[in-house]
């Protein structure tokens, strides 16, 4: 079973993604800890809802928080895909779930990070990290922790530094 | 100026720790150069034609005395013994080694500087007037308000990796001279009429490829909001700014292809939201930030005594006398003057220094200015509160060290871009340029006759010699691999900014200064008295400089 880091640590990963490569909205849902494409959960919400615990939805970077909204907190996890590192859409989108949308179960980011985006990620609310195949999570995990101050309130400190000087 | 505390020290520790680490890494092969390249560009560091280029912020111009000597040092020990004021005022090194770079900034982190965003998709170093604190048109101090920025937008979480980069200038005068309206986001701090301190926020201007002047999108942004509301800006920028192309990719795109109005309905609706949130400024912080731009501790001085002393000397003294004319500034304060030491002397890259004369800076800092200078986004350097009893020592010091040419607004003072000799970008060479044009107006008095005159070249349509809003604008320009110039008139970064009209067809380089000297004299022609090239241009426009130019090349 592949792993990720999640809440500081390297664990197995039991989640399998759905429709990566594209899938019909009305697709069958397999059983089992699954993260579905939004619009498959649009498409089935009703039937689906009954499982929401163990389902999981992932947002690409064009979709917004909003598109999900208050349905993510139903949701055991949301994943933000990013297709391409230096697209940036996705940390705007976990604030949004943290902050605007009250989510509070596992934010994974996955598809094209890398080390050196860590911490702004978990910053930005995400608290697991599905990396590229290759990487070396030991040396990664460290990157989580970067920056021992900072000056922004974000999901992990919501009092900006200003507000808190002595 | 600001101090760091221990916060901001932690926090610069870790950035030059986490670039160390990040650089031994793409040195061991474990980064991509894809990898590396954000992580380098959010350092400052370019690789260049020839070299490596670092860009070192200088938060809204301010540098210190201590500041000025690390940065000589810096050039003599890690660069070939100078350095480069950029048209944002910061400062640019062209030869440092990649292994030495998290040297630099371990360098810099010692004098409280960085060079954080100062390139790459984020947001840039914040830039301001440079007679801010001592004009007397100034509303209010802009400095405390950059400062806070700089610190909101350093390590942004969320807007490390934007569809493309972010500028954002703060004026606090009647006058602008920070280029709020050809900036992402342009601020103007203001006072309404019950005397509350507020923002006038212009959106989507920038200079580039699409020049495009800002829209106003809020006319009193109350000072507490400050932050939500930039903050909601970059919200939407980021979530809908185009990341397929990245020559449409700036927010003046996204503000232009959704119209004002809707950009400004959806950062209102984003802002409702964070409104009054953690992130509203504190009147407590904003003191705190104010403190360390304190008024100097000016001394009394008999204004009309020296005053006329002043003029004794100017008299006695000519070159004296075109110095006090060109590059000393009134001052809000009686008794003082804002002094442009000028980086445009003919025959030097226009806002390069040396490592001798960036330590002059700073003992002439010392002597005269309260130990602190600012850079100008005209490329020059500004003693902010010098006492006008010693203005003749100044420029006797000044004129030692090459800092005395007293052109300062005129043609020759004109704003230039590394261009094609150090900038991979570049499709022509600019400083050769500016040169040959400093040399066909080498006659000072001839120089003060024409009077005001913005003249600036970039080296590409990237614009980082801004001639989209000089009254004469030069464009390099490749046609089949030969560098042409375009001339573009008209334009200006004022208050009332405009960009340029291009003149018609391009020209090669050797026929330049002979093209910039028949427009000159179709103003001189042209104009009635008091008029500067901008006045006479827009009353006659752009038909008779044409008619001339061509003309003669026909």
């Amino acid at each position: 079973m592949p792993k990720l880091i999640k809440d500081f640590e390297i664990v197995e990963d039991n989640w399998q993604v759905l429709g990566l490569d594209g899938c019909e909205a009305s697709i069958d849902v397999p059983a089992g800890n699954v993260i579905v494409p939004l619009a498959v959960w649009q498409a089935q919400k009703d039937q689906l809802q009954a499982r929401a615990q163990t389902l999981g939805v992932w947002l690409n970077s064009d979709q917004m928080a909003e598109e999900l909204g208050d349905d993510a907190t139903q949701l055991a996890l949301v994943a933000v895909y990013f297709p391409g590192f230096m697209d940036g859409r996705g940390f705007s989108t976990a604030r949004l779930l943290r902050e605007r949308y009250g989510f509070s179960g596992e934010l994974r980011a996955f598809g094209d990070i890398f080390r050196d985006q860590l911490f702004f990620l978990k910053r930005c609310g995400f608290n697991s990290f599905s990396m590229p195949e290759g990487t070396d999570l030991e040396k990664n995990l460290a990157s989580l922790q970067d920056f021992s101050e900072t000056y922004q309130a974000a999901c992990d400190q919501p009092l900006p530094l200003f507000r808190r000087r002595s | 100026m600001y101090q760091y505390d221990d916060y901001d020290r932690k926090i610069i520790s870790d950035r030059v720790t986490q670039f160390r680490n990040q650089t031994e890494r793409y040195l061991a092969g474990e980064l991509t150069e894809e990898q590396f390249l954000p992580l380098r560009l959010q350092n400052g560091l370019y690789i260049q034609r020839l070299a490596p280029m670092l860009r070192v912020n200088v938060p809204y111009g301010m540098l210190s005395a201590r500041q000025l000597r690390k940065l000589a040092h810096i050039a003599r020990h890690y660069d070939k013994g100078y350095c480069h004021v950029s048209t944002r005022q910061n400062i640019q090194f062209n030869w440092p080694e990649l292994e030495e770079v998290p040297d630099i900034l371990a360098e810099l982190a010692e004098v409280e500087m960085h060079a954080t965003q100062s390139s790459g998709n984020c947001i840039r170093n914040v830039t301001s007037d440079q007679f801010a604190g001592v004009s007397s048109d100034e509303i209010v101090d802009p400095r405390p308000y950059c400062e806070i920025i700089r610190q909101w937008s350093s390590f942004h979480p969320e807007f490390a990796f934007l569809p493309r980069k972010f500028k954002i200038a703060v004026t606090g005068a009647a006058s602008d001279r920070a280029a709020v309206q050809v900036h992402d986001i342009g601020l103007e701090v203001v006072k309404n009429q019950a005397g509350d301190i507020g923002f006038r926020v212009l959106v989507g201007g920038g200079l580039g490829r699409t020049p495009v002047i800002g829209s106003l999108i809020n006319e009193f942004l109350p000072e507490q909001h400050l932050l939500s509301y930039l903050e909601a800006i970059l919200r939407v920028y980021n979530q809908f700014g185009r990341r397929d192309n990245k020559y449409k990719a700036r927010i003046k795109i996204l503000v232009k292809a959704m119209g004002a109005e809707a950009f400004a309905a959806k950062v209102n609706a984003e802002f409702e939201h964070l409104r009054d949130g953690a992130i509203t400024l504190t009147a407590e912080e904003v003191a705190r930030v104010a403190r360390f731009f304190p008024q100097p501790s000016y001394v009394s001085v008999d204004e009309s005594a020296v005053e006329s002393s002043v003029q004794q000397l100017a008299e006695q003294n000519p070159a004296f006398g075109k110095w006090l004319k060109r590059n000393v500034r009134a001052h809000k304060q009686a008794g003082y003057a804002a002094v442009t030491l000028s980086l445009k002397p003919t025959g030097v890259a226009p806002g390069d220094v040396t490592d001798a004369q960036l330590d002059a800076i700073a003992d002439l800092a010392e002597s005269f200015s309260f130990g602190e200078v600012r850079t100008t986004h005209e490329q020059n350097i500004v003693l902010a509160d010098v006492r006008k009893d010693q203005l003749f020592d100044l420029w006797q010091a000044a004129k030692k060290q090459g800092f005395a040419t007293p052109n300062i607004g005129t043609l020759t003072d004109l704003i230039c871009c590394p261009g094609g000799d150090f900038c991979s970008l570049a499709n022509a060479k600019s400083i050769p340029i500016a040169e040959a044009i400093q040399r066909q107006f080498d006659n000072l008095d001839y120089l003060y006759d024409l009077g005001d005159l913005d003249l600036n070249i970039s080296g590409c349509m990237n614009a980082c010699g801004h001639h989209h809003v000089g009254h004469i604008g030069i464009l390099g320009v490749d046609k089949k691999g030969q560098e042409f110039y375009q001339v573009q008139l008209g334009g200006n970064a004022g208050s009332d900014a405009a960009l340029g009209s291009v003149l018609g067809p391009a020209f090669t380089a050797d026929v330049m200064p002979q093209i910039i000297q028949t427009l000159i004299d179709v103003y001189v022609a042209k104009r009635v008295e008091g008029e500067r090239f901008i006045d006479t241009y827009r009353r006659i426009g752009i038909a008779p400089f044409k008619e001339q130019v061509y003309a003669q090349a026909d």
